[in-house]
């Protein structure tokens, strides 16, 4: 090897260099000290392509140490692929243990889900955050919403919420569903389904927002308030599902609906597959469900 | 009985390995050596260089082997790896016009001091597809004359000599340059960091953009004043020493527009600029860059804001193809939780639509008999 | 030992697992404000500044962050030095151009509302007051309310600035708008984001 491969393979602990870490972590303390705000940060390229996680794994990376055991989920799954690849980036940047157990992990980077295992205090949930701008698609300028923002200015969110009813008899937004935090900022809680927004709400860990491509961190910190925006003739409400999980016979959880053939014939099973493999493991049994369980959960320490 | 796919670590290596292998292509054919690809691809390495935002031919070049050609992804493999490096200082700003010129034209004047010097161009070539290149011919040395004592002042300045033109750059004396890599972006934004980004933006992009101002979506009337192309030096001021160190040169493509401009209510009649700096040879960045960053001076010189070219927050939040594709990109990624949100919305909306029809018909029914 | 040895000596022994260490103990401390984060002596900084707000300095400060000290710090030439060789952070003309100021005597600090607010456009553009405290339990206590906190939370610190209850409840008042605390104590420290309400105050 030359020199210069020699350096281009040595990359610092967790990829990002201590000033970038440092300039990450200020705005991490400063979102969570004014909660629901979208502090500007300098987001760095990332191994990565933009949209694909870069802000949660520059969050993820600038808060985590040696002695963190890391869950990445995707959809709720931890072997979707891009789930899979972020994992596999800080097992090699960082050396840290990995686990799918939710109960296990210090560390939970998410896209589009929260588990269905209440979290506990101590944890700390990472979001990854396409848009981070709740207002930004009923106004497209940055200079506005940041007005908006600054004027506690949020009459245009709930005029689209009440055009959504008038045509359509309910509010027709089934994900990254706004909320309100501490009666004062409207957050967009990232692309995850209503459904997981009342977990948002006081929940005992600490939830990280980070989207690299539009450059904002933010935070929701434990026991705070998270109000899902509604009205009082039309209350919010999650999504229900008829049946319960396939697999493991869960009832409340959110459910991925899976085509088994192309007559129409489709079954529905957990997001969560750790929550569900856990379920399997303990003994329920859907309806659908093989004979015998596999064990798949597992935790890999660091080397 | 169903089993959720597993494995995707085992696939996601099988897939880089495919990829391994398309990359390298047939076996037989001799392996791309990265010397080949900065001397014969040069322009394709300028591109990534410039947009890669990391003056490293062989970095460079790499990325575009490493890419497969593709320039997006070869920029997108730079910019990581330039984001991981320490910085060391900043070196003063450079001076175009003592440049080591191989090409300047200008469209402005028949002669000026310095002449005009064709140099490695395009221009005027007949795109006819060479069977000698492709066999492979020798290529005849370049003709080449002693170099000239004759300065070659930038057109620009010789314009400014008749207070024709608005004087060239005016940020306060106490601006300190941003740096759009260490700074998140905030607007409106200052000039400094406006040609920062639309240095690094996609050439695509402002090409279209650039385009766009000359069919008359925010027309600015603009002539080339100038393009240079050449090397400059760089040089550091270190603290400890009384003389800037000179860190060596680099190559660069610089374009200076002048647009004719009526006046307005903040400015007088004169002609205004529109500046494009790249790294590398290419002058068609380097010329849209100048179109873009003119239509962007709108606010600044009292114009109304009515076309996409002139809006600053659509134009540099949309220039950077590493964020682009990004982006469009992550649609492939799965999305079944929010899809499956959706599905039971529009699932039930539609059976209301539904049992509303059937209502309806009924109730014409009814009153039909009646 | 002169100026110069002292401003080398002291630093992270590991710089990129110690500073993760401090971040992660301010970050817990500033998400459950009132919770008291242990914190081994990371760094060595030159009297008066302790070894908990010296490891701080070096967690978060850097050429990017103006750091205010406050006169007893200011009158100490080697935590000048000392602060300046291993964080690069330039020192700020005034409390309002502070992102983080150290104060070593909190009790005679300037008012709170002297430093920077921030804007309500951009209210993290404030400063963060990193306050040396003798320790968390045995001052007037405190009873804490806010996010982060799921009942209430108590702390006591020693020698906190004047009329600080009063001070702290118009910097609530300012919000967004406003500044942050980080209690720095030997061997331990806690956080006072501007969004933590102080219910009550003993005598």
């Amino acid at each position: 090897m030359t020199a210069r491969e020699t350096e281009i393979a040595t990359y610092n602990f967790a990829y990002l260099d201590e000033q970038t870490k440092r300039m990450i972590r200020r705005a991490i303390l400063k979102g969570i000290a004014i909660p629901g705000y979208q502090v500007p940060f300098a987001s760095r390229e990332m191994p990565m392509p933009y949209g694909w996680g870069t802000g949660g794994v520059q969050v993820t990376a600038s808060i985590i140490g040696p002695d963190d055991v890391l869950k990445v989920i995707d959809q709720g799954a931890d072997d979707t692929t891009n789930a899979v690849s972020i994992r596999a980036f800080f097992k090699k940047v960082a050396n840290v243990a990995v686990t799918t157990e939710t109960a296990k992990a210090t560390i939970i980077q998410t896209r589009h889900r929260i588990p269905e295992h209440p979290l506990n205090t101590g944890q700390v949930l990472v979001f990854q955050v396409p848009i981070p701008e709740p207002l930004r698609f009923l106004e497209p300028r940055e200079t506005e919403t940041r007005k908006m923002h600054a004027l506690e200015e949020y009459g245009l969110m709930h005029v689209k919420l009440y055009e959504d009813i008038a045509r359509h008899g309910r509010i027709a937004t089934t994900y990254a569903y706004p909320v309100k935090i501490e009666g004062r900022y409207v957050m967009d809680p990232s692309p995850t389904p209503k459904f997981d927004n009342p977990k948002m709400h006081r929940s005992p860990a600490l939830q990280l927002f980070g989207a690299g491509r539009e450059k904002r961190i933010y935070a929701v910190p434990p026991f705070t308030e998270v109000v899902s925006l509604d009205f009082e003739d039309h209350p919010f409400e999650v999504q229900t599902f008829d049946q319960p999980c396939a697999l493991c016979a869960a009832e409340n959880v959110h459910l991925d609906e899976v085509i088994l053939d192309d007559h129409g014939g489709h079954m529905f099973v957990c997001s969560d597959t750790d929550h569900c493999e856990k379920r399997r493991a303990d003994g329920h049994r859907g309806s659908l469900a093989p004979e015998t369980h596999l064990a798949l959960e597992k935790t890999e320490p660091a080397q | 009985m169903y089993v959720a796919v597993k494995g995707g670590e085992a696939a996601i290596a099988n897939a880089h390995r495919l990829l391994a292998d398309r990359r390298r292509g047939d076996r037989s054919v001799p392996a791309l050596r990265l010397d080949q690809i900065v001397e014969q691809l040069a322009l394709g390495v300028d591109r990534v260089m410039s947009e890669g935002s990391l003056y490293d031919r062989e970095l460079a070049a790499r990325g575009v082997a490493q890419a497969r050609g593709d320039m997006i992804e070869a920029i997108f493999l730079v910019r990581a790896y330039r984001t991981t490096l320490p910085r060391f200082g900043y070196t003063s700003p450079v001076d175009t016009g003592a440049m080591q010129v191989e090409r300047r034209v200008s469209a402005t004047y028949k002669d000026l001091p310095g002449g005009q010097v064709l140099g490695p161009t395009f221009d005027y070539t007949h795109r006819l597809l060479d069977p000698e290149l492709a066999a492979g011919a020798d290529v005849d040395a370049p003709a080449q004359r002693p170099i000239e004592a004759e300065a070659m002042p930038r057109v620009s300045s010789i314009l400014a000599h008749e207070g024709l033109i608005e004087a060239d750059g005016d940020m306060p004396l106490d601006h300190i340059p941003g740096d759009i890599t260490r700074e998140p972006l905030e607007f409106p934004m200052a000039r400094d960091i406006r040609l920062q980004a639309l240095s690094r933006g996609d050439e695509g992009f402002l090409l279209a953009l650039g385009y766009s101002t000359q069919r008359g979506y925010a027309r600015n009337h603009p002539f080339v004043s100038e393009i240079r192309i050449g090397e400059v030096e760089l040089e550091l001021d270190v603290p400890e020493l009384p003389f800037a160190v000179p860190l060596g040169s680099i190559r660069v493509t610089e374009c200076q527009m002048v647009n004719q401009f009526k006046g307005s209510a903040k400015a007088p009649p004169q002609f205004t600029r529109g500046y494009g700096l790249v790294f590398g040879q290419s002058e068609r960045k380097a010329m849209a860059m100048a179109l873009c960053d003119r239509a962007l001076r709108a606010t600044e010189l009292g114009e109304d804001v009515i076309a996409a070219a002139q809006d600053e927050e659509f134009v540099i939040s949309h220039s950077d193809n590493v964020q682009a594709t990004g982006f469009v990109e992550h649609l492939k990624l799965p999305h079944y939780v929010d899809f499956q949100a959706e599905l039971d919305l529009v699932r039930r909306m539609r059976a209301e639509y539904e049992a509303r029809e059937i209502e309806d018909k009924a109730e014409d029914k009814r009153e039909a008999a009646e | 030992m002169d100026i110069a040895t002292r401003s080398i000596e002291g630093g992270f022994a590991e710089p990129v697992f110690n500073a993760q260490t401090v971040f992660r103990a301010t970050m817990d401390a500033m998400a459950r404000p009132g919770s008291i984060q242990a914190l081994p002596p990371l760094a060595h900084p030159p009297a008066p500044l302790s070894a908990t707000a010296g490891a701080m300095a070096l967690a978060l400060c850097d050429n990017d962050t103006p750091v205010w000290l406050d006169p007893r710090l200011q009158a100490e030439a080697s935590v000048k030095a000392w602060l300046s060789f291993h964080t690069g952070a330039p020192s700020a003309n005034t409390p309002a151009d502070a992102h983080f100021a150290i104060v070593a005597n909190p009790a005679e600090m300037a008012a709170l509302d002297g430093f920077s607010q921030g804007t309500q456009e951009y209210p993290d553009r404030s400063t963060t007051l990193i306050l040396l405290i003798d320790d968390l339990a045995s001052g007037p206590s405190l009873q804490l309310e806010g996010p982060g906190i799921e009942k209430t939370a108590m702390i006591a610190p020693v020698g906190m600035p004047r009329h600080f209850v009063e001070q702290w409840k118009q910097n609530n008042q300012r919000f967004p708008r406003g500044v942050d605390i980080i209690l720095a104590a030997p061997g331990s420290l806690a956080c006072l984001p501007r969004t933590t309400r102080i219910k009550t105050m003993e005598a």
